[in-house]
């Protein structure tokens, strides 16, 4: 590249201003990146309602990021002065209190959104060929942010944040032969404290966004080599008008998409700012109300759950036995759940993408898969009690409550929905697919 | 054919949609920017830990220096001899701003003496060069200051001079007089400095 | 196609928020009914009479140690006001934070431990929940206070507000099916009358729960208020944006 002439790139304005841009193009490769990712970056003109989410996610990302720095201004990460802190921003600080919900509410949104997103992938095969890598960086942002998420919750220091984290870090000690010592590690202290909490404010304010901007960079780079998906999961690159030379079912991401998404947006911040403003606690579900007390070592919460979108995956956790004196199925089960998700593009042996033209078997795995997802999450929050027991009568798993059982059922729906993918896509009866997008 | 066919195009009208579209993203992106600039500025806390400092001066001999913290800053109350307030009609050829009219002052402090009554000064003690806190030196001409030396305050950062009522030297590296933040009396003996009275 | 997309995901998130509005954290409450103490954050009036309620009970045991005295004159309070009549100490400053003067070792000897903070009760516990905290305690001698409250069994502190409710005892009422068991039905009734009628105690408490609410979230009103603004702006936002968007996709064929 850096041996080539460039052909210059005429601005898109004219005037000063395209004077400046040609100034800074001679020297910084601002339109190709411009023309790259926005105006000649060719999506299919058939993008529906999921395809919102990826623009939302970075709208999300960049809100949390801004909203972060403002809160460190007056945050102070010791474990004597961390909850008062944050009452500070609430009350003294000049439109702390909409900053901090701002925060709280971008954390929970941002799951939402990414679960949404992932679903979308779900659907339409975005994970398939050639788009793996795009996948396989969607599921590190996916870790990364749950990691990120773990790290921020144990800073307001709230006794959901102590205890949540005890739960967590203590899930690490289950590991075999050197769990206890990477619990110890892990808090650097005997047990949660200053040293803790200075640690998790060091990842969650500078280590883990900077992963999490540079996968961002990177699922998006790999996303605009090979190009979106879309709805029909055909290849809009098969047809290419030789005229123009692009794609005959593709339109520039700009000013389309970002006029469609604005309006994606508008409506994401409605239901963001209807939370931030009349509900910011969102019924105990995104500020847990055990938060509200001052973190105390010698007292445990009556009830801990994790914050929402954590759930599922603690509902698993729950759900599995100790065999052979061990915690550690658990933890093991739990940490397989998130990792299965990197195999998928190999699990699938289906032909076509898109769940418009995959055959019925599919679609109803993959709505027991979410369902559940779904109850799963839910059975994560409530205490394992909330259905009851199943009557001593009954032979075998007489005497145990509902709700494990059935997280234990759910559990597997959720891995049968990976495991057996490789059968039930292959034999499932397909609908052949279009050789063009449907518009 | 490709998916864009831009043929029934109105530009003028396209365009006056994109710039009140644009404004209306402007108006949202200034108006979230109020909240994230308004958190930098002193907070409630802040604000009422700043509220105003009362200092009796009953107890202050005559050219005896107090140093009061207000708002995190040094600030001086000094009960000037009447040797003191004499000498400074007589500064005026050795000073860069005599009348203190380039200078920051509360109106009731704007007169030769630099103060409410004549024998009490009242004054920021931060230089306006780069925010050093001058020493004060009452003596009359010491030897490291000079033979003409009327008393006054000598910055150790970058040797500014000012003179009994905080007014700059002329060819100092400070620009402009000590700074005299807002204050008032209660009956007579006590000072009240408070920069949000206006120097009422 | 692209509507039975909608609908699914419509249908997904109508489910996810089904779910949501379940109520959380149910475990380990007393299933008492809890009475509405409706709320108003509007009423200056009941927000400083409950104030002066607080400062008077409950500021002698707990602390409020994130809240400021000078936070109090957002309900409509002057400084001298707040000094005057308010602050126990009378040099204290509007930077100051409502603490109390009872000492923690002091309290640990007395109470078997240090009073909670109240800064954020009604947050924790909800304002629902103290109101009828409040009205619920009665007299049980084989408590080592002789007082025990329905909504919090064997809670630690004593009724301090009897002088004004008066004491009320648990009685049996009737009988009621549970789990197929026979359990006696219980109700509190009042056994001596205090220096109020129960009208206007309920109306003390109200104003002094009234007060807390404030204290957990003193921007709540703002914050609603803004709310409003900021809706009525993306409505029109979501219109100007959705005209933009049409005049595009009018190209793409």
């Amino acid at each position: 590249m850096a041996n080539t002439v460039k052909e210059p790139i005429a601005p898109p304005v004219s005037g000063p201003i395209g004077q400046v841009i040609v100034w800074v193009d001679a020297r910084f490769p601002l339109m190709s990146l411009w023309k790259g990712h926005l105006a000649e970056y060719y999506a299919p003109k058939n993008f529906n309602f999921w395809y919102y989410f990826g623009s939302l996610a970075m709208l999300v990302l960049v809100m949390q990021i801004v909203t972060g720095i403002f809160l460190t201004m007056n945050y102070k990460p010791d474990a004597k002065y961390a909850f008062a802190s944050v009452e500070y921003i609430m009350r003294d600080v000049h439109w702390g209190w909409l900053i901090r919900y701002m925060h709280s509410t971008g954390a929970s949104m941002f799951f939402l959104v990414v679960y949404l997103h992932m679903m979308r992938g779900l659907m339409y095969g975005s994970d398939r060929k050639p788009r793996e890598l795009i996948w396989i960086f969607g599921c590190l942002i996916y870790l990364t942010l749950m990691a990120e998420a773990f790290f921020g919750y144990l800073l307001p220091w709230g006794q959901m944040s102590y205890w949540g984290a005890q739960v967590i870090i203590n899930l690490f000690a289950a590991v075999p032969f050197i769990g206890e010592d990477l619990a110890v590690w892990i808090r650097g202290d005997y047990n949660i404290g200053d040293a803790t909490l200075n640690r998790f404010f060091a990842f969650h304010v500078i280590a883990l966004p900077l992963v999490l901007l540079g996968l961002v960079a990177a699922h998006i780079m790999a996303l605009h080599e090979v190009g979106s998906n879309n709805p029909d999961g055909v290849d809009i690159k098969k047809h290419i008008d030789p005229k123009t030379g692009t794609p005959k079912d593709g339109i520039p991401f700009h000013p389309y998409y970002t006029v469609k998404d604005v309006v994606g947006v508008v409506v994401f911040l409605a239901l963001f700012s209807a939370i931030v403003f009349f509900a910011p606690e969102m019924g105990g579900y995104f500020l847990e109300k055990p938060n509200f007390v001052q973190a105390d070592p010698l007292q445990t919460p009556a009830h801990i759950a994790p914050v929402w979108y954590f759930t599922p995956f603690y509902a698993m956790l729950r759900a599995v036995p100790s065999f052979f004196g061990s915690a550690f199925w658990g933890v093991a089960v739990m940490g397989a759940a998130t990792l299965i998700l990197f195999a998928l593009p190999w699990l699938d042996r289906g032909k076509v993408r898109s769940i418009r033209y995959r055959g019925p078997i599919y679609k109803w795995f993959l709505g027991a898969f979410v369902v559940s997802f779904i109850i799963l999450g839910y059975l994560g929050v409530v205490p394992t009690t909330v259905w009851g027991q199943i009557p001593n009568a009954l032979p075998i798993i007489g005497g145990v409550d509902t709700a494990t059982v059935v997280s234990r059922i759910l559990t597997a729906v959720y891995f049968a929905f990976f495991l057996l993918m490789p059968w039930y896509t292959k034999i499932d009866k397909e609908l052949p697919e279009p050789e063009r997008v449907t518009y | 054919m490709s998916a864009i066919v831009l043929n029934e195009i109105d530009p003028k009208k396209r365009r006056a949609l994109v710039i009140g579209g644009c404004a209306v993203g402007g108006v949202a992106v200034a108006a979230t920017a109020v909240p994230f600039v308004g958190s930098m500025f002193p907070s409630e806390r802040a604000k009422a830990a700043g509220a105003a400092v009362e200092w009796p001066i009953d107890k202050l001999e005559p050219g005896q220096l107090v140093t009061v913290e207000y708002r995190g800053a040094p600030h001086w109350i000094i009960r000037r001899t009447p040797e003191m307030v004499a000498q400074l009609a007589k500064n005026d050829a050795l000073l860069a701003d005599p009348a203190s009219d380039g200078s920051k002052q509360p109106a009731s402090a704007k007169n030769p003496n630099r103060s409410i009554k004549p024998e009490i000064f009242v004054v920021k003690g931060v230089c306006t060069h780069l925010g050093c806190s001058p020493t004060y030196r009452k003596e009359l001409a010491p030897a490291d200051l000079g033979a003409d030396w009327p008393g006054g305050f000598f910055c150790p950062c970058h040797q500014s001079k000012f003179d009994m009522a905080g007014r700059v030297f002329k060819g100092m590296p400070a620009p402009k007089n000590l700074e005299i933040t807002a204050y008032r009396f209660e009956g007579d003996n006590v000072v009240v400095i408070d920069a949000d009275s206006k120097g009422a | 196609m692209k509507t039975t997309m909608f609908r699914a995901a419509l249908a997904t998130l109508t489910a996810t928020l089904a779910i949501a509005a379940a109520p959380v954290f149910a475990a380990g409450k007393v299933n008492v009914h809890l009475d509405d103490p409706h709320i108003n954050l509007k009423d200056q009036a009941s927000l400083q009479r409950g104030a002066r309620n607080f400062v008077a009970n409950c500021l002698n045991c707990h602390n409020a140690q994130f809240m400021r005295w000078g936070h109090l004159t957002q309900i409509g309070l002057t400084e001298d006001q707040i000094k005057a009549s308010l602050m126990p100490n009378p040099d204290g400053k509007m930077s100051d934070y409502m603490t109390t003067t009872l000492d923690a070792k002091d309290a640990k000897a007395w109470f078997g431990g240090v009073p909670p903070d109240l800064t954020l009760v009604s947050r924790s516990r909800g304002s629902d929940w103290l109101y009828t905290f409040l009205r619920s305690f009665y007299v049980d001698p084989n408590s080592p206070t002789g007082w025990n409250n329905e909504v919090f069994p064997n809670v630690g502190m004593p009724h301090v507000l009897h002088d004004l409710q008066g004491s009320q005892v648990k009685a049996v009422v009737g009988e009621k099916e549970a789990h197929g068991k026979k359990e006696a039905l219980t109700k509190l009734v009042v056994e001596r009358q205090g220096t109020m009628s129960q009208i206007e105690y309920d109306n003390y408490v109200r104003d002094l729960v009234n007060y807390m609410t404030f204290m957990g979230e003193p921007a709540r009103v703002k914050r609603t208020q803004l709310g409003v603004i900021v809706l009525l702006f993306l409505t029109f936002a979501f219109f100007a944006a959705l005209i933009v968007k049409r005049e595009y996709w009018k190209d793409v064929k």
